[in-house]
């Protein structure tokens, strides 16, 4: 590791005054889970690495207000996996959050940190696109609120610009009878990158869309534009189509070692399948209860 | 600039005040400043679990923090489970069940496994899985450790 200067603010004011005068030069430490890995290895060099989690504004907390689950920037993977209000309402997150990396990672990593390292295979990301959540950021002018569609914008890349930081993100608590699923494939249980990363959801109309990752330089929401997807009596074997046509975004890598494109391509449609149906049933189970 | 930092922390109940090179990670400071040596450095990404310590009732990779982290913080390693009378029970599990091969891995796998008694003293073979699926042993001992955590979850010494 480099020598770096390490930094403890105890305002998001103070970290955001830290970011504007290092810039590049500065590294954001939360979960640490990627950046310890990073400069160890000397990817980066920071000349600042500063710690969010004594910021009492950053602290771990899940807060319901104004329709929206609020989820703190240093919340970790084990909280929003444990959190009673997550797993009513958003229980494909849950089904992200508890496949991150082992319980060592879980235990630390937070979901800010996820989707701001920017990979395109964050466990996180589908489900946060298919649930509409809205990302907080604070810097010198204040907050301002960014759609996780377009807060997420390409490997290691992201909205955030000079001097901005995640402060929270925000999920709207689904007003109607919502159905959603995450699955993921990996070469093993354990501590793997996904090959695939992939949610589905289908409103209480049967409106269905899908998020998928891993198979791209970013996580992709689409929203079945045949109406089929989300119709819980059209048979899987009829929906493949539809499904080829959601995943027009998808470009895998040739130089990946996990997972060869033709076989992505072909496991991308299984994925899709079965977390429909898995959603449209969670979704029947809503419409009856 | 600060190049170390003094930070208060509880390790194996012992209150301690220490200054550590804030680019240093924990495992570095318990193996290299503290003489704990029983946490095992092993592959430095998170994947292997080797330097798995508890930190406040969750276990976590020692490799993947800096020890500035823990500040305030109460950690428990490998050298902390001996109790007054002995091994504990998961420890004493492990050697009746044949558990330690090579024995590299088993600081990191004794550290997953109490963390998982603690939450869950009842837990279920794939329960015990998932609780220590980020613990490799090269030696592929896998049955044996299991066994080692149910025996112990049943107070069943053989």
């Amino acid at each position: 590791m480099n020598r770096f200067q390490y930094a403890r603010p105890e305002t998001v004011g103070e970290a955001v005054a830290l970011l504007e005068e290092h810039g590049d030069d500065a590294r954001l430490l939360a979960g640490g889970t990627d950046l310890v890995i990073e400069l160890r290895n000397r990817w980066v060099e920071p000349k600042v690495v500063i710690d969010l989690k004594r910021i009492p504004d950053l602290a771990p907390a899940i807060v319901e207000r104004d329709g929206f689950l609020s989820i703190s920037a240093s919340t970790v993977m084990t909280d929003i996996a444990e959190d009673e209000r997550v797993q009513r309402y958003f229980p494909a997150l849950v089904e992200s959050a508890v496949v991150v990396g082992s319980v060592q990672i879980r235990a630390r990593a937070t979901m800010a940190g996820n989707i701001c390292n920017g990979s395109p295979a964050a466990d996180t990301a589908p489900p946060l696109l298919v649930y509409d959540a809205v990302v907080v950021v604070a810097g010198s002018d204040g907050e301002r609120r960014v759609p996780i569609d377009d807060f997420i914008v390409g490997p290691g890349k992201t909205a955030l610009q000079r001097g901005e930081l995640v402060t929270a993100i925000e999920l709207p608590i689904p007003e109607r009878p919502y159905g959603a699923a995450y699955t993921r494939l990996t070469r093993r249980r354990g501590t793997d990158l996904a090959s695939i990363t992939l949610c589905a959801g289908v409103d209480a109309d049967g409106q269905a869309r899908i998020a998928y990752g891993s198979v791209g330089p970013r996580a992709f929401l689409v929203e079945d534009e045949s109406g089929i997807l989300g119709d819980s009596t059209i048979p899987s074997e009829d929906k493949i189509d539809s499904l080829d046509q959601i995943f027009y975004r998808a470009s895998p890598s040739l130089k990946s070692l996990r997972a060869s494109p033709d076989y992505r391509l072909a496991m991308l449609r299984v994925l899709g399948a079965r977390a429909l149906e898995t959603a449209i049933g969670r979704l029947t189970k809503e419409l009856v209860s | 600039m600060n190049r170390t930092l003094t930070i208060e922390t509880t390790i194996n109940g012992r209150r301690r005040s220490l200054d550590v090179a804030v680019n240093h990670t924990l495992l570095d400071v318990l193996r290299d400043d503290i003489d704990l040596t029983g946490t095992k450095e092993c592959c430095v990404v998170g994947e292997c679990g080797a330097c798995t310590v508890i930190i406040d009732g969750r276990p976590m990779n020692s490799c993947l923090m800096l020890a500035v982290e823990i500040d305030g913080s109460e950690v428990t390693t490998v050298e902390g489970l001996e109790l007054e009378e002995g091994l504990s029970p998961l420890q004493g599990a492990f050697l009746d069940e044949g558990a330690t091969q090579c024995g590299f891995c088993i600081p990191g796998q004794l550290m997953a496994a109490t963390a998982l008694l603690q939450q869950n003293p009842d837990p279920t073979v794939e329960e015990i899985q998932e609780g220590l699926a980020g613990n490799l042993c090269r030696c592929a001992g896998y049955e044996q450790i299991t066994k080692a955590v149910l025996a112990a979850a049943r107070g069943v010494k053989q």
